[in-house]
C-alpha cells in the first residue's frame, strides 16, 4: 500500500499522468459546461418571482460550493503533506489555493450582481455573505503566507498549518457569524425562501456544478504540473525533460 | 530534572523579567490603544448618544488591533538570538513552553488593557451597567487574541517584514471573538442578560487553550526549518 502510495504520488509520476489526465477533464468540463449552461439559461423557465435575473444562481450557487469544497482539499491535503512528508500534496494545496480565493471572489461577485435586483443592495452583512467574504480572507492569507516564505517545502509546510487553523475556526465563524446576523436584523428578505427547488432548474445547477468540480481538476493540475516542475527543477527528470524539448 | 510544572514557572518568570527589563516597550500597545479610541469621537461625533452605541465596538476592535500590535514581540527576540532554538530542541515539551510564553506576554500586555478599558469606556460614555461585562469579556477575550495570535506569530517570526502579513493571517481569527465580546457588552449596555455571550467566550478560550500551543509549537518548528 505505502509503495503504491510512494510511487503514484512520485512528482515525476504525477506529470506524466496528469499530463495525460488534464485533456479529459477539460473536454469533460467544457461538455458538462455547455450543456448545463443550455438548459439553465435557455430551457429552464423562468422563475414566478425572479423572472430571468435567477438564472446567475447557476454561476453563483457552484461557485460558493467550491470555495467550501476547495478550501477543504486544500486542508486535507495540507495536513497530508505536514504529516506522510508528501511533496505532491504540499504541491496540490498550493495550486489549489488562488483558484480557491477565485471561485470565492466569483461566488461573492455574482451574489453582489444578484443582490442589486433581488435586494437593492449590492451588499448586505447577511450571515452567509460575511461568512463567504471571512473565507476571503483566510484564502488570501494563505496565500500570502504561501508567498511570503522564500523556502517551498516551508512556505507550504506552513500554510498547511494556517488552512488547518483556518479550518476549526470556520465553522465558529460560520455560527458567530448567524448568530451575530439574527441578533442585530430579524428574518429579512435575504432568505433564498424557495421552498424546494424544480427539478427543471435543479438539473442544470448539478450539471453546471459537476462542470466547475471538473474546471478545478483541470485547472489544479495545470497549476500543480509547473509548480512541480519549478520544484522539482534540479531533479534529472526535468532536465532530461528541458533537454528533450530543446532539441526537438 | 525538574518537572514540568516547574518550567513552566521558570519560563514564565524568564518571560517576566525581560519584559520588566523593557518596560518603555509595553507601553507601546497601551498607548496605542488610548489612541485610537480617541480619534472616534473625533472623526464622529462628540455627541453621547452616537458614542455609546458605538463604544463597545470600538473598545473591542482598538483590543483587537492594540493585542496584534503587541504579539510581534512575542518571539523574535527568542528567535533573533537563537534561545527558540535551544527552546525547540530541549527535551522539555515545546508546547509547554509555549504556552508559558503566551501566558507572561498575555499578563504584560492583556491584563493593563483590562485595567485601562473602564476609563476608556467612561470617555465613550459606555454605560455603567455594561462596565463589568465589558471587563469581563477582555478578561475572556484577550487571553484568545494571545493564543491564536501566537499561531500566526510563530508562522511569520522568521520572516523580514512578517508585521502586515501577520495582520492578515490572524485578523480573521479574531472575528468570531469579537462578535460575541462586543454583542455581549451591547446586551449589557441595553440592559439585557449577557450570560450566553460570556459562556461562548469561555468555551471559544478552553478550545485555544488546548489546541493553540500545539499548533504553536509545530509552527515553531516549521519557522526555525
Amino acid at each position: 500500500m505505502w509503495a503504491f502510495i510512494k510511487k503514484h504520488s512520485s512528482p515525476k509520476y504525477f506529470y506524466r499522468l496528469s499530463g495525460r489526465l488534464i485533456p479529459w477533464f477539460g473536454w469533460f468540463c467544457l461538455a458538462f459546461m455547455v450543456t448545463g449552461l443550455y438548459y439553465g439559461l435557455i430551457e429552464a423557465p423562468p422563475d414566478y418571482q425572479q423572472k430571468d435575473s435567477y438564472r446567475i444562481m447557476f454561476v453563483h450557487v457552484p461557485a460558493a460550493w467550491m470555495s467550501m469544497f476547495i478550501y477543504m482539499v486544500m486542508a486535507v491535503s495540507g495536513a497530508i503533506g505536514l504529516i506522510w512528508r508528501i511533496k505532491l500534496a504540499d504541491v496540490i494545496a498550493a495550486s489549489s489555493a488562488p483558484i480557491g480565493a477565485s471561485f470565492t471572489f466569483l461566488a461573492l461577485a455574482t451574489g453582489a450582481l444578484w443582490g442589486k435586483p433581488m435586494w437593492g443592495a449590492w451588499w448586505v452583512w447577511d450571515a452567509r455573505l460575511t461568512s463567504e467574504l471571512i473565507l476571503l480572507f483566510l484564502y488570501l492569507g494563505v496565500i500570502a503566507l504561501n508567498s511570503a516564505i522564500e523556502d517551498k517545502r516551508t512556505a507550504s509546510r506552513a500554510s498547511a498549518i494556517l488552512a488547518l487553523v483556518g479550518v476549526v475556526n470556520i465553522p465558529i465563524i460560520h455560527y458567530s457569524v448567524e448568530w451575530w446576523n439574527t441578533l442585530h436584523q430579524g428574518a429579512t428578505i435575504t432568505k433564498m425562501s424557495a421552498p424546494s427547488i424544480h427539478i427543471s432548474m435543479l438539473i442544470p445547477l448539478l450539471l453546471m456544478a459537476v462542470a466547475f468540480k471538473l474546471y478545478y481538476a483541470t485547472v489544479v493540475l495545470m497549476r500543480a504540473r509547473c509548480e512541480v516542475l519549478e520544484r522539482e527543477r534540479n531533479s534529472s527528470w526535468v532536465q532530461e525533460l528541458a533537454s528533450d524539448s530543446q532539441s526537438k | 530534572m525538574a518537572s514540568d510544572f516547574s518550567t513552566f514557572y521558570i519560563f514564565l518568570k524568564r518571560d517576566l523579567t525581560l519584559a520588566y527589563r523593557h518596560r518603555s516597550e509595553l507601553a507601546n500597545p497601551l498607548l496605542f490603544f488610548v489612541i485610537v479610541i480617541s480619534l472616534f469621537p473625533l472623526g464622529i461625533s462628540p455627541e453621547s448618544k452616537v458614542l455609546q452605541g458605538i463604544a463597545p465596538g470600538v473598545i473591542w476592535v482598538a483590543a483587537l488591533l492594540a493585542a496584534m500590535l503587541s504579539l510581534d514581540s512575542l518571539f523574535r527576540s527568542d528567535f533573533e538570538d537563537g534561545s527558540l532554538e535551544q527552546m525547540a530542541l530541549s527535551s522539555r515539551s515545546l508546547s509547554l513552553l509555549v504556552l508559558a510564553k503566551v501566558l507572561a506576554h498575555w499578563l504584560v500586555t492583556g491584563l493593563p488593557l483590562i485595567l485601562l478599558a473602564p476609563f476608556l469606556g467612561v470617555l465613550l460614555f459606555l454605560p455603567e451597567s455594561a462596565m463589568w461585562t465589558l471587563i469581563a469579556t477582555l478578561a475572556l477575550g484577550t487571553p484568545i487574541l494571545s493564543l491564536v495570535g501566537a499561531i500566526g506569530v510563530a508562522l511569520t517570526v522568521g520572516l523580514r517584514r512578517g508585521g502586515v502579513l501577520l495582520s492578515l493571517l490572524v485578523l480573521p481569527l479574531y472575528i468570531p471573538v469579537l462578535i460575541f465580546a462586543a454583542g455581549a457588552v451591547n446586551e449589557a449596555a441595553r440592559g439585557f442578560p449577557v450570560a450566553g455571550q460570556l459562556y461562548f467566550l469561555g468555551a471559544l478560550l478552553s478550545l485555544s487553550l488546548t489546541l493553540s500551543p500545539f499548533a504553536t509549537a509545530a509552527a515553531v518548528r516549521i519557522s526555525l526549518s
